[in-house]
């Protein structure tokens, strides 16, 4: 039976109200999860007021303006800052996303940044997401071949066969459908979740790979695929606006009618 | 690195509803009180078999009567139409956001109009 509550260390106390010091009449309100390893408390919400009028537009540009000038502790990942790398995933106003497309100014009121549901955190908005990743190694995301040689150095696609790939590889593997999933939160180590299973249904759709039956049957599986409910929550997240429900519903096609 | 020992992130308790997500529950719940429902119409059916013809109308048309059939009634159209959207889906259509959205409100709301439906059809019986 899985959880639905908090346990006990990672129930969230109230945190530190850092007020704007600046004199600015543009203030929002940034509410973010913050956990420190090292002083052994349990997790806080910290309050930041922040001078809109001198602050970027995206909510990466926010937590940047917090982390330069109120309180440079405050740990997030992120590099690119153009949504192509998906460092930045996090839950911001209730729905997983990446945080350097995303504008601040969608969200009325106060503004909260959560890190991915249901990971460990490691540091503030960083979760660990090292399951996720043995999971994508499992389904074995490479192109599987018996050519050799000089046939194997360029395998020809038609465009046809190409385009059955388009809305599949462009994922990122940011991790906020995974991370959004109430199956995943339940059944994560079994349950391979909606990023890992996009990903294999673009394996399993590549007109070059010769073993598509033999990734259809390793997914096909109560646990790992069928715990799937068609919850959306996925797609309804994607900040790159593909539809892993989609692909799942393709899986479990493509095995019915097999 | 191993971190089992720290915090879990929390998820049902930030993470904002959908309809999606919303009827997805629902479903679910209701699935369970029509199969609990239906055992126990049939199990009363069988002990008053026989008998008390009038004690049968006689709770269905008392205000606690009226009000679990016709609650049923919403929980039985809500399942099949939505079980309607989920063979759709396992056919293949459907995913778009868009039309899972419409879809999901078209289901709810033709719920409630088959309730009424199903409320006059049963009163005019």
């Amino acid at each position: 039976m899985a959880q639905f509550s908090l346990p006990n260390n990672s129930k969230i106390v109230k945190g530190e109200y850092y007020k704007d010091k600046t004199g600015s009449n543009n203030i929002k309100k940034v509410n973010v999860y913050r956990w420190n390893p090292d002083d052994g408390k349990n997790p806080r919400i910290d309050t930041f007021e922040v001078d809109m009028d001198n602050c970027g537009p995206k909510v990466l540009d926010i937590l940047f303006k917090i982390k330069n000038e109120i309180d440079s502790s405050l740990t997030f990942r992120r590099s690119c800052a153009h949504g192509v790398c998906g460092s930045c995933a996090m839950n911001v106003d209730g729905v997983n996303t990446l945080s350097c497309i995303k504008s601040h100014s969608d969200i009325k009121g106060e503004l909260n940044i959560y890190p991915l549901p249901h990971l460990k955190v490691v540091k503030d908005l960083i979760g660990d997401l090292s399951n996720l990743y043995k999971q994508y190694e499992s389904i074995q995301p490479w192109l599987k071949t018996s050519k050799t040689d000089t046939e194997k150095q360029e395998i020809l696609q038609s465009q046809k066969d190409r385009s059955k790939l388009d809305g599949y590889y462009e994922c990122i593997l940011c991790a906020c459908c995974s991370t959004s999933c109430p199956s995943y939160w339940w059944n994560g180590d079994k349950y391979l979740g909606p990023a890992v299973l996009l990903q294999a249904y673009r394996w399993i759709s590549d007109s070059r790979d010769e073993e598509k039956k033999e990734r259809l049957k390793k997914v096909a599986d109560e646990l790992k695929l069928y715990r799937c409910h068609t919850i959306m929550n996925c797609t309804n997240s994607c900040p790159k606006g593909l539809n892993p429900a989609k692909a799942i519903g393709s899986i479990k096609k493509m095995l019915a009618t097999s | 690195m191993e971190f089992d020992k720290n915090p879990l992130t929390p998820h049902l308790q930030i993470y904002k509803w959908q309809i999606s997500s919303l009827l997805s529950i629902a479903h679910r719940i209701t699935g369970v009180i029509n199969a609990i429902a239906i055992s126990l119409i049939c199990i009363w059916f069988l002990l008053t078999i026989n008998n008390e013809k009038i004690l049968f109308e006689n709770i269905l048309n008392s205000f606690f009567g009226k009000f679990i059939s016709i609650s049923l009634s919403w929980t039985f159209s809500f399942h099949i139409l939505n079980e309607i959207r989920h063979l759709i889906w396992d056919v293949g259509y459907g995913f778009d956001p868009k039309i899972s959205k419409i879809t999901g409100y078209m289901t709810l709301i033709t719920s409630f109009l088959l309730t009424i439906l199903i409320y006059f059809f049963g009163v005019n019986l």
